[in-house]
């Protein structure tokens, strides 16, 4: 009977006990401490800048020399150019994402393909600006503009909304596919009616992450966009230069000789996060809406 | 109980031998010399097997004996799975249905199939059953409500749920799902129902409840119930088919496959004595 008594002790303390405890309590400062180091963060950007915040800045025109210039035509050019990037991105990417998760053949090619879209994903945002730079600036010369800069941004979403949906897609259960075939549904239809929206939820996510990051983009757009405006609120052209907010902020920060630069940064701070935290919960609203209506 | 509505007889009801009197059996399936391979595996050999309208046809079998790739040959849902290959012939109302003019979204508008695990749509009760009308291009919202109403009520299902069409289908229990799937395929009305064993996943009284359902729909459909339960096969179906390793060994009426099987691996089988 010695043998059942191994798995008898009576100690509480014991090794595996303890483990265990210093397992979770490790967990748990970890997480603690990477909260604390967000809202640390963001009330730092948030207080600086919001209480100085005026609606004029919002909406005004920047000045070179003079103090209280505002950052409307940079904040316009952040919305201009974050809009036609997804236009150009989320079809063209959720597209690939779709024939590469549903109808690529398992062999080398798509093997070849999705290692490529993957490395993609991790290439600096700045080689993309790069890119974008070589193509508009030198091969077609049309200089700086908010056109290479959605281009160039669109050319470093691509990649990731490829992949997240994808990914969203093979997590969707074979039975689903299997129950609307049997309802004598064809592949399309399957997948636009049946497997899209299971996996829409997840996808929304990775869309609105990619939405925020490309807002927040600095690299891309310094080199495809320039620093500059057109200088006129509301310039839709997309031949005019293409410089927007996070470009604005570097650009304040480091070199710009207007005498109230730090406070112009504080407020351009506060702008970008609070339009980020703003677009993340928004996008989400309609896949909330939906799973609200369905629990009810 | 007929649940066709009289708007969409002409997008589901193509087959006009569907609505002819039904004064004698007529077959629905006739399988002649099928052959079935997964790569090098050999999984159905030689099928010969005519199934009856509006009748319960059970096939039974140990695990492996190919029950399941046969009755998902039926509707061809088989050709899911990479590598499969067949030879033979199916004709489901006198036309093979491995013809290459034969578009399968077309044969699985006719032969519904209601799955071994409960596998509802992650939507709304509603949206699980107005789904099959709707792929097939019906948007009238009254006549949509009119299909999922009498879906749910052919699958015993409706009093249970009438209060919440509009909630998620998987707050229902595994039984309920599976009523609901059953509905799902009621919807498009369709001629035969392959059932792969829809009761395995279920507890008792669900599965009483399911195998009530399939008496009723015998009436209107012609089933065919993949089981690897032999009291219900007994219970439910009027003929019976039990497969081995692949061969049809024996197939005819029920009592008498189970009161005096004429193969003496039916009779072991049926006892318990393998399987």
């Amino acid at each position: 009977m010695k043998e059942l008594t191994l798995y008898q002790k009576k100690r509480k303390w014991t090794l595996n006990f303890l483990v265990d405890k210093l397992f979770t309590v490790g967990l748990w400062i970890v997480s603690l401490l990477i909260v604390a180091l967000i809202f640390w963060l963001l009330y730092r950007i948030i207080s600086r800048g919001l209480p100085l915040l005026t609606f004029d800045f919002l909406i005004g025109i920047p000045d070179e020399v003079m103090e209280g210039g505002g950052i409307g035509p940079f904040l316009f050019n952040s919305f201009y150019i974050l809009i036609i990037s997804l236009i150009i991105s989320l079809p063209i990417g959720i597209g690939s994402g779709i024939y590469l998760a549903e109808y690529a053949p398992d062999n080398r090619l798509t093997e070849v393909i999705r290692a490529c879209v993957e490395s993609l994903a991790s290439v600096p945002s700045i080689v993309f600006g790069l890119f974008g730079y070589v193509l508009f600036v030198d091969v077609f010369q049309i200089g700086l503009t908010i056109l290479g800069a959605s281009v160039a941004l669109s050319l470093l979403n691509l990649p990731v909304l490829t992949r997240v949906t994808e990914e969203a897609l093979r997590s969707v259960p074979m039975d689903v596919r299997e129950a609307s075939y049997a309802l004598g549904a064809t592949k399309s239809k399957t997948i636009i009616k049946a497997v899209f929206p299971a996996a829409l939820s997840a996808i929304v996510t990775g869309i609105s992450l990619a939405a925020c990051r490309a807002f927040g983009e600095s690299a891309v757009i310094l080199l495809a966009g320039g620093t500059g405006t057109s200088g006129e609120m509301w310039d839709f052209n997309l031949l005019s230069p293409g410089g927007n907010l996070p470009v604005y902020l570097w650009y304040v920060q480091s070199e710009a000789l207007v005498p109230d630069a730090k406070e112009i940064a504080e407020k351009s701070a506060a702008v970008l996060v609070c339009i980020i935290l703003l677009m993340s919960t928004l996008l989400r609203i309609p896949v909330w809406l939906r799973d609200f209506r369905l629990k009810r | 109980m007929n649940i066709t509505i009289e708007k969409e007889k002409k997008t589901f009801s193509k087959d006009e031998t569907v609505n002819m009197p039904k004064k004698e059996k007529k077959a629905v399936y006739e399988t002649k010399q099928l052959n079935l391979w997964y790569g090098d595996n050999h999984a159905l050999k030689n099928i010969d097997l005519d199934i009856y309208e509006n009748e319960v046809t059970a096939i039974i079998g140990p695990s492996g004996c190919g029950k399941s790739t046969y009755i998902k040959t039926l509707n061809r849902m088989i050709e899911l799975v990479p590598g499969v290959r067949t030879s033979g012939e199916i004709s489901y109302r006198g036309r093979n249905i491995f013809d290459s003019d034969y578009r399968v979204e077309e044969l699985r508008t006719k032969v519904g199939m209601v799955f071994q695990k409960p596998n509802p749509f992650p939507k709304s009760i509603y949206e699980n059953v107005a789904y099959g009308p709707k792929i097939h291009g019906i948007r009238d919202k009254k006549i949509l409500d009119q299909i999922v109403e009498k879906s749910l009520r052919g699958a015993a299902i409706w009093d249970e749920v009438k209060d919440r069409l509009h909630t998620n289908a998987y707050g229902l229990s595994g039984g309920q799902q599976q009523r609901l799937c059953i509905a799902r395929c009621l919807a498009i009305e369709p001629d035969v129902i392959l059932m792969d064993e829809p009761t395995s996943a279920l507890d008792p009284i669900s599965t009483l409840k399911v195998e009530e359902l399939v008496q009723e729909l015998k009436k209107n459909f012609s089933i065919i119930i993949v089981t690897h339960n032999m009291q219900q096969a007994a219970r439910i179906s009027d003929k019976t088919a039990f497969f081995l390793n692949g061969e049809v060994v024996e197939y005819s009426d029920t009592n008498k496959i189970f009161s005096n099987p004429s193969d003496k691996r039916t009779e072991d089988y049926i006892t318990g004595r393998f399987g």
